[in-house]
């Protein structure tokens, strides 16, 4: 195990600050308020991103779990650990921040009669059984192989689930993103891009953070085991979280 | 429903964007508090090629 992943970590902190700070400037000095729900749509701004960078960190995560499976390297597992790790947190934000925003505008927290939401619930519920499912295996391997294999399957089932509720004819979310353009103006489409994007660049700033944090306690526990000689030392605690 | 006013409004998109922050905060806490536990692990085997090195230093020499 000899990636570093701490490599470009400040430049990519340094752009994402910047970005977050440009991104939410344009949303409160650039994007013009929203003609039907007015100052409170600025709100998407934030909760789409959220979803978004959620919903590909975890296809992210199914992708290192089949290179995982191909190749036996447990840095994929890791990788992958961390993707999933880090898309629920911001699963967790975009379901807040949404439910803020339906409050808002419909009156009401949640809503069961909506695809996008309960879908994007399915889909969150669905990650949350991933660390349970990692700490009922104690045998590294097959926690690792386990993993991988949901997250694989639950990653399959992401875009399909997107799809689902894109191809139903009953729902009600607003649609502002389509293949044929959508119905944003420019301004508002400009700064959702730019969203977007710190939004992207903070997961992948995070990722590589808490995958230096990961490699750096593992490096230093190996180290500490191989200079005391000690069998006491040799006993991890049991934990979700991948070993190398 | 027709668009909020912007004292109502604001409150609700005030409040969207504290979670973020909060949530952004809770994470770099999560990550000091690693931080503080890697360096403590530095300490010990700081520690441990100390003693090594001393132990190294006492043996007699033939």
């Amino acid at each position: 195990m000899n990636a570093v992943f701490g490599r470009g970590l400040r430049t990519l902190s340094l752009l994402t600050a910047a970005l977050l700070v440009g991104a939410f400037a344009l949303v409160f000095f650039y994007a013009p308020n929203d003609a039907d729900q007015g100052f409170i749509q600025k709100i998407f701004y934030l909760h789409v991103p959220l979803a978004i960078v959620a919903l590909g960190g975890f296809v992210a995560g199914g992708v290192y779990g089949i290179r995982y499976l191909r190749t036996g390297d447990r840095l994929h597992d890791l990788r992958s650990y961390v993707a999933i790790h880090l898309s629920l947190i911001l699963a967790v934000g975009a379901l807040v921040t949404g439910s803020i925003w339906a409050r808002g505008s419909w009156g009401v927290w949640w809503t069961w009669d909506e695809p996008t939401l309960v879908s994007f619930l399915i889909v969150f519920l669905l990650y949350a059984c991933y660390q349970p499912l990692r700490f009922s295996i104690e045998d590294p391997e097959r926690q690792a192989r386990y993993a991988a294999v949901f997250s694989v399957i639950a990653g399959a089932f992401v875009p399909l689930n997107f799809m689902a509720v894109r191809m139903a004819q009953a729902y009600v979310h607003p649609r502002v993103l389509s293949t044929t353009g959508g119905s944003m103006p420019g301004s508002m489409r400009l700064t959702f891009a730019v969203a977007v994007l710190a939004m992207a660049l903070l997961f992948v700033t995070l990722w590589k953070y808490e995958l230096a944090s990961k490699s750096a306690t593992f490096r230093l526990r190996a180290l500490k085991r191989r200079l005391a000689g000690d069998e006491e030392l040799w006993t991890t605690r049991r934990s979700a979280a991948p070993t190398l | 429903m027709p668009a909020l006013p912007l004292d109502t409004a604001g409150k609700y998109v005030a409040a969207a964007y504290l979670v973020f922050l909060a949530l952004v905060l809770i994470y770099v806490a999560i990550m000091a508090g690693r931080l503080s536990r890697i360096e403590k692990d530095l300490e010990e085997v700081t520690e441990l090629l100390e003693q090594r090195a001393g132990e190294r230093e006492t043996v007699p020499v033939d």
